[in-house]
This record gives structure tokens, sequence and C-alpha cells, in this order.
């Protein structure tokens, strides 16, 4: 095989990451503009522009979201089964919302009746909204940690309940990640647009990039600070098959910091996500939609490196029982998994952004109400 | 300690009511796919606009279906973290693989280029436009390949072996888990399904505009494609079932002698059992009606080889759970530490006999003291439920027939270029319409339903694979779900029936019959 066991498992780390931002970066803009729909449209014709503007590519830009949970699935099975079904009706709430989203585009405009139109206009806030915020708290919760164990049998159990999980930290976590995606999701609608709604977009791009940028540091604050970290004390070699139950865990106060001590070029994810906000919020008043677009996408992504290396060897820490924390070395597949999946997304993943990159550039350019009108019902 | 049973059968039921939901729309999708991609060809190949119009309306009520399709798929692949946590612990090693497949090549290219299909007609060239309406059909295609090989593995689980260390089912083969038999067989037998739907559906809604001798020459030429695809794809279902299937593995042998309520081994070949009253208490078929050596050229294609009944597979299975009980005693030493020679090799030759064992854990949590009484109660348990197989199955294979009827007169007549004629054709083609929705909903019944009481068939029974939860979510989110999919398929079911019923006067080009109404 290519890689020995243990490369394969931080390779696997490393994919998810990348799945996660191609998550934050497609998805992540339909999810902000969804949540901005029903403020920046005020008539039926702005709400349309909005949600054609997103229309040809919301589709495939969610599958990187059912991507990445089948990647966990397949890479990180007990990661997979323990946050989704401790987190059950966060993960139930979630769904239910992007549920929605399908028909308040589709549906949407198929019908002329004010209300009908109205009612999935919500739809489609709730679908972007309510995600948006859960993932937000889910990952609040990772770097809390959970109260997580295993029997011998390796089943898991779960302590807490659906209200637990709104801790002020993990709200907080809900609000940076509403923030940027909503950031990201007004600088697409200021990219796409023209007139009254590119002003609005533009407006909104800075608040929430502020927002954002305070959101995040003080959040950065708090895990420095505030909340205690988990540190591997011990393992046995990463190198092979290992179960949850096989080492000791501590909890001690700033050990999410560890990692940045020992490798300093690391605060530059925390830095691109400050950083690029502050930038993009520039960006955007300078009328300079493209490079914004840019800042904002790599604030988005310093801010899932920023968690994961934080928390890096660690994915989900048990707070009940710190020893049956999951981490990368004993959370994953067998080798000869994970070496699967490796080639098939080292194939894939470039043929994939290719396709992609192809489709956003046939359809690209503004969308205007005029365009709709033209299309009658056969746009969104 | 092991779920509770409440939230077991909670979970069960969620699963399968937004599974069979799930299916109302992917067999659609997967046929009306390929429908749309032979309508552009047309289209492109002479250029008559007619098939533009033809791809362009039939699109439209695919994209009504195509979105709840994707809405639905979601909380399948979720609910496999969310209520069967030890099921994904257990067997995500093997079976998280198709399920991640899935995505990276089938469903990201469907879903991706969907958008061009409706937005990009006057952004494409005519060929860059009919490559992209393929893609999507194959790409749906492919999608149900990657699900049907996470499926078939879990009735014919292959290329996997037991690791007593991480207590879990490990990949040993990649290649025997992408070509198990069982998958490929489901695979052609379910997406000729899809195509039977997505036919019964242009062939219906057709039906009805010549009858109402509106939009005839639209009507007329999807009703041909219809009756051609049609044709072709119902004899594949037929021909191409997946009995072949159901002589590998133990389960799918249960499953067949199931659904043929079969509890006794006959002398081979075996007949097909018309209709007959299963009794389970008794264990025999009351009035049964058999049609001599059917069973044997459907289930073996043979005339030699033997179709076991209940009664043996019962006692086979009682065998089986006493050689998985050694394999489990020797488990739990290998697990305390004991990793002796002696210990493994016994571990080694009766670990394929585990799950078995785990049966037990129903009667007792300690497995390796179970009492001849709870072996026999266990052996009892590998019999899913034969009256609901027997039923189903037969309900499925009827509506297949009527359908092939209906779609051999719609053909005939086609190309006699008399269809006109033949009222009583198009009326029956409007009212058969259900029918591929029923059969498809029944197959599902037999294959996922006959294979308890196991998830994965022989590894792990269902009993132990939810998540550890308090019944109280599983009531909130399946109520959630009752009530947001009723109301879900209320509104889809609206607009289809809106748009099915406006026809093609809905791409407001002029020409078609509501417009033309209103011009004149």
């Amino acid at each position: 095989m290519i890689f020995d066991y243990e490369t394969f498992k931080i390779i696997w780390w490393l994919f998810i990451g990348v799945l996660l931002i191609g998550f934050v970066w497609t998805a992540g803009f339909d999810l902000g503009a969804g949540a901005l729909l029903p403020f920046l449209g005020k008539k039926d014709e702005e709400r349309r522009v909005i949600i054609n503007s997103m229309g040809p590519t919301w589709e495939g830009n969610q599958v990187w979201l059912i991507l990445g949970a089948g990647a966990v699935f397949a890479a990180w099975p007990m990661v997979y089964a323990a946050a989704f079904s401790g987190f059950y009706a966060a993960m139930l709430l979630a769904l239910f919302a992007l549920i929605l989203r399908p028909g308040g585009f589709v549906f949407r405009s198929k019908l002329d009746d004010p209300r009908w139109r109205s009612a999935w206009d919500w739809a489609l806030f709730v679908g972007a909204t309510v995600p948006a915020l859960v993932f937000g708290i889910a990952f609040g919760n990772l770097l809390l940690g959970v109260p997580l164990q295993y029997d011998d049998t390796l089943r898991s159990f779960y302590g807490g309940s659906f209200w637990d999980l709104l801790s002020p930290f993990a709200l907080l976590a809900g609000l940076v990640s509403l923030a940027m995606l909503v950031m990201h999701g007004a600088i697409f609608l200021q990219l796409r647009t023209e007139g009254v709604l590119h002003e609005r977009a533009a407006r909104a791009a800075q608040f929430f990039g502020l927002l954002f940028a305070v959101a995040f540091a003080v959040a950065g604050l708090w895990v420095a600070f505030g909340i205690e970290g988990y540190r591997l004390l011990s393992i046995a070699d990463p190198n092979t098959a290992l179960t949850p139950l096989q080492k000791t865990v501590t909890r001690a106060p700033g050990a999410w910091l560890d990692n940045y001590a020992r490798y300093p070029w690391m605060w530059l994810a925390p830095a691109a996500g400050v950083g690029g906000a502050l930038a993009a919020v520039l960006l955007v008043r300078a009328r300079r939609a493209g490079a914004a677009f840019m800042a904002s996408g790599s604030a988005l992504a310093g801010v899932v490196l920023t968690a994961g290396l934080s928390m890096f060897p660690f994915m989900l820490p048990s707070s009940s029982r710190p020893d049956h924390s999951l981490t990368v070395w004993d959370s994953g597949s067998s080798q000869l998994t994970l070496a699967w999946i490796f080639w098939a997304t080292v194939i894939m993943l470039p043929i994939i952004i290719a396709y992609t990159t192809w489709v956003f550039r046939v359809i690209r350019g503004k969308v205007t109400a005029n365009d709709i009108k033209k299309q009658g019902h056969s746009a969104y | 300690m092991i779920p509770t049973e409440e939230v077991v059968n909670l979970s069960r039921l969620q699963f399968g009511l937004t599974a069979m939901y799930h299916f109302l729309f992917v067999p659609l999708t997967l046929g009306l796919g390929f429908i749309l991609a032979i309508m552009e060809s047309v289209y492109v190949m002479t250029g008559k606009e007619i098939y533009k119009d033809m791809t362009r309306f039939w699109g439209i009520l695919f994209g009504i279906n195509f979105a709840m399709g994707v809405a639905t798929g979601v909380p399948l692949e979720f609910q496999f973290g969310t209520n069967w946590a030890y099921f994904s612990h257990y067997v995500g090693d093997v079976f998280g693989v198709p399920l991640a497949l899935e995505g990276l090549i089938a469903f990201f290219l469907e879903a991706t280029l969907v958008g061009l299909f409706f937005f990009g007609w006057d952004r494409l060239s005519k060929v860059q436009h009919l490559a992209v309406t393929w893609l999507v059909a194959l790409g749906a295609n492919l999608s149900a390949l990657f699900i049907l090989i996470a499926n078939g593995w879990m009735q014919y689980p292959v290329g996997t072996e037991f690791n007593y260390q991480t207590m879990r089912m490990e990949l040993t083969s990649f290649a025997d888990v992408f070509f198990n038999p069982v998958a490929q067989v489901k695979f052609v037998h379910t997406v000729a399904a899809g195509y039977v739907t997505g036919s019964m559906f242009v062939l219906g809604i057709s039906a009805f505009y010549l009858l109402r001798r509106r939009d005839t020459a639209f009507a007329i030429r999807s009703f041909a494609i219809a009756a051609g695809f049609g044709l072709a794809s119902v004899l594949s279902v037929i021909v191409l079932g997946d009995e072949s299937g159901y002589e590998l593995g133990e389960v799918q042998k249960t499953k067949l002698a199931a659904i043929e309520s079969e509890w006794e081994t006959h002398e081979p070949p075996a007949g097909f059992t018309i209709f007959g009253i299963p009794n389970r208490e008794q264990e025999t078929t009351d009035y049964a009606l058999k049609v001599p050596y059917a069973l044997g050229l459907i289930a073996t294609r043979s005339i030699d080889e033997q179709v076991i009944g209940l009664k043996d597979l019962m006692e086979r299975h009682e065998t089986y759970i006493r050689s998985g009980m050694i394999a489990y005693g020797a488990l739990q030493k290998l697990r305390a530490g004991n990793t002796s020679e002696p210990v493994r090799e016994v571990f080694d030759a009766h670990k394929d006999h585990l799950g078995y064992a785990l049966l037990l854990k129903r009667y007792t949590p300690n497995v390796v003291d179970a009492t001849e009484y709870q072996i026999r109660q266990a052996a009892k348990d590998t019999i899913p439920n034969v009256e609901a197989l027997f039923w189903t199955f037969r309900i499925m294979v009827g509506c297949g027939f009527l359908m092939l009827f209906i779609f051999a007169a719609a053909f005939y007549f086609t190309a006699r270029r008399t269809v006109w004629h033949h009222r009583w054709l198009l009326w029956l083609a409007v009212w058969a319409m259900p029918l591929p929705w029923i059969a498809s909903e029944m197959g599902w019944i037999v294959a996922e339903y006959g294979r308890q009481p196991w998830t994965i068939a022989e590894v792990l029974p269902t009993f132990l694979s939810s998540s550890s939860l308090e019944p109280g979510d599983v009531y909130a989110s399946l109520a959630a779900f009752a009530l947001f999919y009723t109301a879900l398929l209320v509104v889809e079911l609206y607009l289809m029936f809106k748009y099915a019923r406006l026809g093609p006067s809905a791409l407001h080009t002029g020409s078609y019959h509501f417009e033309r109404e209103r011009a004149s």
C-alpha cells in the first residue's frame, strides 16, 4: 500500500477538512443567501432574482454536504455513529430544514398565488438559517466535548439532551457559523445581481462580515481562556488498529492551544479567518465583489482549519469519559478501506471540480428581473 | 446493554417509512431521465421542435419529482448515523464505502448537471445540452448502482471479515463487494423497474391527452416512446427478475422459501404456489395451488437443484446458532486478553456463525448460557414473516404481468398506428398508472422485510443495530416525519396533477391546446 496506516488516518482527517471547506464555499453561499432572502428581496421579482442566482447550482452545491457525511461514514464510522446519534434532535432539526429547500427552489414559482410564494420564501429562510446555526452549534459542542462513552462491545451511549447542546459557547459558535455564511452569501448576491439588490447585498455583507470577525475573535478568546481543552496523554502505536478504549486523556484549560505552541504556522488559520473577513468588508466597500468573494472564501477556510487544527488529533472529545474520546488514531476505518476511498477521492475530486467549474462558467453573469420575466414559469 | 425493543421498532418504522417514501420518487427519476434523453436525442437528430417541447414538458414533471427525490434521500443517509449507530460502527468500514462512492461518482454528477438541464437551453449548444441530459440520467442510474451495492451487501455480505480487536466487520476485498452477484441482479432489476415506472407515467398521461383529443401530435409521440421503452423494460424486469439472487446466501434462501411459503423441502424441481394461505402455527400452506416445475426454474434456473423448505432451514440455523455460541465464548476470551493460539483457532473455526449467536442476546445477554428452548426460539426468529412476504411478492408479480400486457398492447397498436381506435387501452393506461409504484413498494418490502431478523444477513441482528436513544426522541422524529412528509406529498401531487393536466401548454410556446384556445 502506498502509505502506512498512520498516514492514511492523517490524510483522511485532511480530506474531511477539504470536503467541509468545499461545503462552506459552495453550499455556504446558498445558505447565506437563503437566510437573507426575505430581507433583501422586498418584492416578488427581487426574490426571484435571488432564488435564480442560486437556482442552477444549489443542488450540486448541497452534494458537498451529502458527500461529506458519506465520507465521514466510510472513513470515520465511529465519529459518524456517535455524532449523529448523540446530536439526534439537532440533526433531525437540520434535516427537516434542509428538506424544505428543494420545494423552495422548484415549487415556489410554479404557482402565482402570493401566499404560496411567501410561504416558500420563509421555507427557504428556515432551510438556510437552521442548518447554518445547527452546524455551528454542533462544532461548538465538539470543542466543548460531549457526554459520550462506550461499553465493551463498543456500543456508544450519549448522556446529554438537545437542550444541553445550547450552552452559551455553543450558541456563540452557531452565531459564528451563521454570520460567516451570511457574509459569504451576501457577497455572492452582490456578485450576481444589479441595482438595488446589489446595494442591499453589499450593506448586508459589511454588517455580517464585521459581526463574524468579532464573534470569531471572541470565540477564539473563549477557547483560549474560557473552556477546557483536551490533551492526549498516552496512546498505543497509531500505526495499528486501535479502539477508543485504549488511551488516556485529560482535560485542561487552554489545551486547545497546544498545537499552536508546537507549530506556530498554525496561527495562519485563525488569522485567515479574521483577516479574510476584514479584507472582504473593505473589498465590498470598494465594490470589488469578485475579490471580496475570494477573501470571504479564505475566511471560511480559516474557520474550518482553526477548528480542526485546534482539536487535532481529537475529533469528538468525551466530557464524561475523556479516555473514550474519539481521535484520528482510534476511530477510523481499516487501512484497506481508507486506501480504497483515498484513490476514489484522488481520482474523482478533480473531475468533480472540473465539471462544477464548467457549470458555473456556463451560468455566469448577472441575474436580472428581465431574464426571469422572459423565462416565466421555467425559471425558479 | 442492548437498545430497548421500543427504540428498535420505532427506528425500523421510521426507516421503513422514509425509505418507502423516498422510493416513490426514485424509480420515476431513473426511468424518466432516460426517456428525456431519448426524446432529446430524437430532437437533436431530426431537428423537429416538437421533440424539444416533449423533452422540456416532461422535464418539468421530472424536475418536480427530482426535487422530492433529493429532499427525501438525505434523511436516509443521515439515519444510519442517527438511528442505527451500532450498525454504523459494526459495518461502516464496508457499508460506508459504496455510500461515499455514490456521492463521489454518481450523485455529484447528477445534481450538478441537473441545473443545466433546466437553465442551459439557451446557454449550451444542442449537442452539449443533450450530453448534459444523458449524463444526468447516467448519474441517477450510477447512484442506484452504488446504493444497491450497499443494499446487496446487507443481503449477502461478501468480501468482509470480523475483526475481534475492533469489534466490527472489516473490508477484505472491495472487488467482491463491488461485483457481489446479489447486488448486480438487484441493480438490473431495480433500474429496469424504474424504467417501467417512467414509461407508465408518460404512457398514462399521454393517453389522457389522447382521450381528451388535445395536443395529439405531442401525445402520440410521447405515447410511442413510452410504449417501446416500457415494453423492453418490463420484459427485463420479468425475465431478469432478481430471483436468481435468491440461491446465494442463507438469508436469501430463507427469503425465497418464505415468499413461496415452502415449509418442506421437496424433490426438485419445486412447484410454484400461485395461491395459498400460509399458516405459521401449523407450518403449512393451506389451499395451496401449485404450478409444477415453475419455482425450480425461476429460483435455480434448473430442474435438478433443490429449493430448501423453511423447516429444514430452521433446523440448519439451530446448528449455526450452536456453532456461533462457541465463537462467542472464544470472542469473550479474546476480548479479555487471552489471545493464545488455541482460542484464536476455535474462534476462526466458528466465527462465520457469530451473527447467529448474537440472535440469542434477545433472550440471554451472556449468549453462552442459552437454554435449549432459547436456542429453538432464536432459530425460529430466523424465519421472516411468511404471510407478508407471500402476498407482497404476488402483488408485485401481478402488477408486473398486468403492465406487460398494457405495454405489449400499447406497442402493438402503436406499431399498427391504430392506438386511436382503442379507447379501452387508453383508459387502461391512465388507470394503470399507480401499478409501477405499487409493484416497487411491494418489491421493497419483499427485499427488506424479508431480510429480517437481520440488518446484515447472518452478521448483525436488527435488534442490536440501533442507537442508544430515548423512545421519546424517536416518537417525536417519527411524528414529525409523518406530518411533514404527508404535507409535502400533498403539495407535490397537487403540482404534478396541475402540470400534467395543463400539458405542453405549460411551456408557453403559444402552440398548444390551452394557449391556442385563448388566442382564438
